[in-house]
C-alpha cells in the first residue's frame, strides 16, 4: 500500500483531531486552525485525486484489524476524490470568505464553536463521500444534521432559532426515514457493508423474494435524503435557514451540507442497491416529478423574493430539482450530470452567497435587491463575483450550468419519451426564470445610480480575506466551466468503477 | 502608528476590530458631524427599517396564532385531517413491510450469517473481550462509535452555545437577556437544602458513583460498557448537583474540568484508534497485547476505550442538565 493511500484516512481523523482541541483554544487561534486545517486537507485530497486519477482504480481502505463484512471500511476512487477535492476548495473558500462576517455576527468568546461545528461538517462531509457502509453514513448524518443546526442559530436571533429549530426537526425526519430504511435493509440482507448488501439485494431481486420490503426501503431512504436536500415540497425549512444564517455558514450548508447527501443517496442507488433494481422499483419516477417541480417552482419562488439572500436560497431549490431530474431520468449520463451538478452548483452557490452578503452591507446594510444597484462602482470585485455566479446559474454557454443544461436535455434525449419533452419544457420554464431573476438583479449592479438617489455608506470595511475568497472562487468557478469536459470524463469514468 | 507589528500582527488587529488611533479620531469627527437622526434617514432606509419591522410583526403574530391554536379556517382544518391521513398510511405501509419481514428468532433469518458467526465464534480470540458486544463496537466497529462519541460530542457543543451564559452572551442572543432579565424565574421555586433528598443523596451518590466506575470498568467482561456507565455516572452527578447546588459542585466540577476531561477522553480515542486503523489497514502487526480474557487488564484498547467513553458521557450528561437548568455548569 503506497503511503498517499492513508490520506483519506487521516483527514478524517485529522479534521476530528482538530474540533476536539479547538473546543479549549481562544477565538483566534481557533480560526488559524481551522484555516490550517481546511487548507491542510484539501492539499492532502488534492494528492489523492492525482493518485486515483493515475491508477484509474478505487480501493478500500480498512478501518481497523478486520476485512470487510466484519470491519467498518473507507472506500476511495476517482469520483470520490474529484467530487471531494472540488467540496474542499469550496469549503475553504466558504470559511475564510465569511471569515470577517462572521467575527462581527458571532458571540466572541463562543466563537471557538463555530469553528469546531465548521470542521464537524466537514469531518461528516469526508466521511459520507468516503464511507463504504451505511451505518457509518447513518452516524455521520447525524453529527452533520447537529452541526447544521448548530450553525444555523449561530447568530441568535430570534429567527435564527426559528429557522435552526424548524431545520432540526425537517432533519430528524430525514434522519429517522433513512435510519428505518437501513434497519430494514439489514434485516433483510444481513449486512451493513454496501458491497456485501448490493450481492444480497442482487439473489433477493433475481429471486423476487422480498420484493415489498426492499421498496419501501428504497423509498424511505430516498424520501429521507430527499427531505434533508429539500427537494421540492419538503423545501420549507430551508429559505429562511439558508438567508438569515452568517455568510460562511449560508454558503457552506448549501453548497456543501445538501451535496453530501445527494452524493450518499447517489452510492446508496449504485453502489448498495445497484441501479437496474432502482429502475424496476419505480422510485426514480417520483424523483423525476419532484424534480421538475421543483426546478420550475424554485424559481418561481425565487421571482417573488425581495430580498437578495431569500432569493439566493430559492434558486438552491430550484438547482437541487435539476440534480433530482437527471437522477431521475434513470440513466449513466443522468447520474453523471447530476454529480456534475452537485459540483458546479456547490462552486458557484457559495460564490453567490459569499458575495451577496458582503454586497449588502457595503451598499449600507440593505437587504433587498432593488437597493444593490449600481454596487459595481464601488465594490467591483463583489459585483463581479456576484455577476458571474448569477450568469453561470442562467446557464451562459462556457461556464459550468451551461454544461449541466446541455448532459440534461442529452440524458432526456437519450431516454426519449414523455421524459424528454417535460425536460425540455422544464430546462425552457426554469432557464427563462432565471434569466428573469438572476439576470435582473446581476445587471442592476452594473446600472448606476442616479445623482437624486440617496446612496447609503457601507456599513463595513472591505476586507481582504473576502476577496482573496472570491478571487479563489471566481477562478474555481471559470476553471470548472472551461474544462467541464475532461472533468466530465473523469466522473463518467469514475461511475463506472463506483460501484 | 506603529509600523514594526508585522504583517500578521497587524492582520489580527485588523480582524479583531481594534482601530487605529487615526481612525478613532476620524469616526468620532465623523459621528459629531452626522448625528443619527430619525429625520436625516434616507428614505430607502426608513422603508428598509419599516419592512422589516413589519416582518417581525408578521412572524410574531403567526408564532402567536400557532400558539394559541385559534379558531382554525377551512384550509387548516383541511391540512390537519391531510397531516393525520398521511401519519396513518405511513403507519399502516411500517406496519405491513414488519409482517412481511423475516420472522425475528428464525434460525434462518437473514442475519444470521457469516458475519454474526465470527463475531460470536472468533470475538473473543480476535478481540479479547469476554462481552461480544463491547468486542463488536470497540474492535471491530470501533469507526461507527468513534462517530458516535462524537455525535455526543456534538450536541454538547451545540447546547453549549445555545445555553451557555458569559459576560458576551447578552450582547447577542435574546434568550440570555430575557434570562438576565428574570435570573430566577425558573429556580424560584425549587427546594433548597432539602434534607430528605440531601440525606438520600449522600447515602445513594457513592453506590451510584462506584457502580457506574464498575460498569465502565468491566465493559469488557460483563454487559454494559462506557455508555452505560457514562450514564450511570452522569445521574450520580446530577444526583449529587440536585441535592447540594451549584456552588459544592463546583468546588470540583467546572466548566475548565468539562472542558479538560473531554478534550482528553477524547484526543485519547481519536489517537489511540489513529494508531489502529493505520496499523490495521496496513497490515502492521499490532503492538498491543490482549492479555488474558476474563482479566480485568485485558482486550488491549477496549478497556481504554471504554474509559473514555465513559467519561465523554458522564462529562456531557451532567452538562446538558447544567446549563438546561441554570445556562452554566
Amino acid at each position: 500500500m503506497q503511503f498517499v493511500q492513508n490520506f483519506p484516512f487521516m483527514c478524517i481523523l485529522l479534521t476530528l483531531i482538530c474540533a476536539v482541541v479547538t473546543s479549549v483554544l481562544k477565538g483566534r487561534q481557533a480560526r488559524v486552525l481551522t484555516m490550517g486545517l481546511i487548507a491542510a486537507v484539501t492539499a492532502m485530497t488534492v494528492a489523492v485525486l492525482a493518485y486515483t486519477l493515475r491508477t484509474g482504480e478505487s480501493y478500500v481502505y480498512m478501518m481497523g484489524h478486520f476485512p470487510a463484512p466484519w470491519g467498518n471500511e473507507i472506500r476511495i476512487g476517482v469520483l470520490e476524490a474529484l467530487m471531494m477535492t472540488v467540496f474542499c476548495f469550496v469549503m475553504l473558500f466558504s470559511f475564510v470568505g465569511g471569515l470577517v462576517p462572521s467575527i462581527r455576527e458571532i458571540e466572541t468568546t463562543k466563537y471557538n464553536i463555530y469553528c469546531i461545528l465548521a470542521d464537524l461538517i466537514f469531518l461528516s462531509l469526508q466521511a459520507l463521500v468516503y464511507t463504504n457502509d451505511l451505518f457509518t453514513a447513518y452516524v455521520f448524518i447525524e453529527i452533520n444534521t447537529l452541526a447544521a443546526a448548530g450553525l444555523i442559530m449561530m447568530r441568535q436571533k430570534g429567527r435564527n432559532l426559528v429557522a435552526g429549530v424548524r431545520y432540526m426537526i425537517m432533519n430528524l425526519v430525514g434522519s429517522s426515514l433513512f435510519l428505518f430504511g437501513i434497519s430494514m435493509l439489514y434485516t433483510i440482507t444481513g449486512h451493513l457493508l454496501m458491497v456485501h448488501i448490493r450481492e444480497s439485494v442482487a439473489a433477493l431481486a433475481a429471486s423476487g423474494e422480498y420484493h415489498v420490503p426492499l421498496t419501501v426501503v428504497v423509498a424511505l431512504v430516498t424520501v429521507g435524503l430527499a427531505v434533508k436536500c429539500a427537494l421540492y415540497p419538503f423545501e420549507k425549512w430551508m429559505p429562511g435557514a439558508y438567508s438569515n444564517a452568517t455568510p460562511s455558514v449560508a454558503a457552506m450548508l448549501s453548497s456543501l451540507v445538501s451535496k453530501g447527501y445527494i452524493f450518499l443517496l447517489i452510492k446508496f442507488y449504485v453502489r448498495v442497491i445497484g441501479f437496474d433494481v432502482i429502475r424496476s422499483l419505480g422510485v426514480l419516477d417520483l424523483l423525476f416529478i419532484f424534480g421538475v417541480l421543483g426546478m420550475v417552482m424554485g424559481s418561481v419562488h425565487a421571482v417573488r423574493a425581495r430580498t437578495t439572500r431569500m432569493m439566493i436560497a430559492y434558486s438552491s431549490v430550484a438547482q437541487i430539482g435539476y440534480v433530482f431530474t437527471a437522477l431521475g431520468l434513470g440513466s449513466e449520463l443522468g447520474v453523471v450530470c447530476a454529480l456534475w451538478h452537485c459540483a458546479a452548483h456547490a462552486a458557484t452557490k457559495s460564490m453567490l452567497f459569499v458575495s451577496c452578503a458582503e454586497m449588502d452591507d457595503a451598499c449600507g446594510g440593505t437587504h433587498m435587491r432593488k437597493d444593490l444597484r449600481g454596487a459595481f462602482y464601488h465594490s467591483p470585485l463583489l459585483a463581479l463575483a456576484f455577476a458571474l455566479g448569477a450568469i453561470n446559474l442562467t446557464g451562459i454557454p462556457l461556464l459550468s450550468v451551461f454544461m449541466t443544461k446541455v448532459t440534461l436535455t442529452q440524458a432526456a434525449i437519450g431516454v426519449g419519451g414523455r421524459h424528454m419533452a417535460i425536460v425540455l419544457a422544464a430546462v425552457a420554464i426554469s432557464t427563462l426564470l432565471n434569466a428573469v431573476y438572476f439576470l435582473g438583479t446581476a445587471v442592476n449592479l452594473f446600472v448606476p445610480t442616479k445623482p437624486g438617489d440617496a446612496v447609503r455608506p457601507p456599513t463595513v470595511r472591505k476586507n481582504p480575506f473576502t476577496a482573496a475568497a472570491l478571487v479563489g472562487m471566481i477562478a474555481l468557478n471559470l476553471a470548472m466551466g472551461l474544462f467541464s469536459q475532461p472533468f466530465l470524463t473523469a466522473l463518467a469514468d469514475g461511475l463506472a468503477r463506483f460501484a | 502608528m506603529t509600523k514594526s507589528k508585522g504583517v500578521f500582527a497587524r492582520l489580527n488587529a485588523w480582524l479583531d476590530d481594534e482601530q487605529s488611533a487615526l481612525e478613532r479620531t476620524m469616526e468620532a469627527a465623523q459621528e459629531q458631524s452626522a448625528a443619527p437622526d430619525l429625520e436625516q434617514r434616507s428614505p430607502a432606509e426608513i422603508r428598509w427599517a419599516q419592512e422589516e419591522l413589519e416582518e417581525e410583526r408578521r412572524i410574531e403574530a403567526a408564532m402567536a396564532q400557532w400558539a394559541e391554536k385559534k379558531a382554525a379556517p377551512a384550509a387548516r382544518r383541511m391540512y390537519n385531517a391531510l397531516c393525520v391521513c398521511m401519519c396513518l398510511t405511513m403507519i399502516a405501509l411500517l406496519l405491513y413491510t414488519v409482517t412481511v419481514l423475516p420472522a425475528f428468532g428464525d434460525p434462518n433469518h437473514p442475519i444470521n450469517n457469516e458475519v454474526s458467526a465470527r463475531y460470536i465464534e472468533k470475538g473473543l480470540q480476535e478481540t479479547g473481550a469476554v462481552n461480544i458486544v463491547t468486542g463488536m463496537i470497540l474492535d471491530y466497529r470501533a469507526f461507527d462509535t468513534l462517530g458516535e462519541s462524537t455525535v455526543l460530542f456534538t450536541a454538547a457543543m451545540v447546547v453549549l452555545f445555545l445555553l451557555r451564559k458569559d459576560k458576551e452572551s447578552a450582547r447577542y442572543s435574546q434568550l440570555a437577556q430575557a434570562m438576565d432579565a428574570n435570573p430566577h424565574s425558573d429556580t424560584y421555586y425549587e427546594p433548597k437544602n432539602d434534607i430528605i433528598l440531601q440525606k438520600t443523596a449522600v447515602i445513594l451518590v457513592p453506590i451510584i458513583l462506584i457502580l457506574g466506575v464498575y460498569v465502565v470498568l468491566n465493559g469488557h467482561l460483563s454487559p454494559g460498557g462506557g455508555f452505560s456507565g457514562g450514564a450511570i455516572m452522569g445521574a450520580g452527578l446530577i444526583l449529587y448537583v440536585t441535592a447540594f447546588g451549584f456552588a459544592r459542585m463546583r468546588r470540583f466540577f467546572t466548566y475548565k474540568t468539562y472542558q479538560t476531561v473531554v478534550l482528553v477522553a477524547l484526543l485519547t480515542y481519536a489517537l489511540s484508534k489513529c494508531y489502529s486503523f493505520y496499523t490495521g489497514a496496513n497490515h502492521i502487526e499490532s503492538v498491543i497485547p490482549l492479555g488474558t480474557p476474563g482479566a480485568i487488564l485485558s482486550s488491549g484498547l477496549i478497556l481504554v476505550l471504554n474509559i473514555c467513553v465513559g467519561f465523554i458521557v458522564t462529562c456531557t450528561m451532567y452538562c446538558f442538565y447544567a446549563v438546561f437548568r441554570k445556562g452554566e455548569l
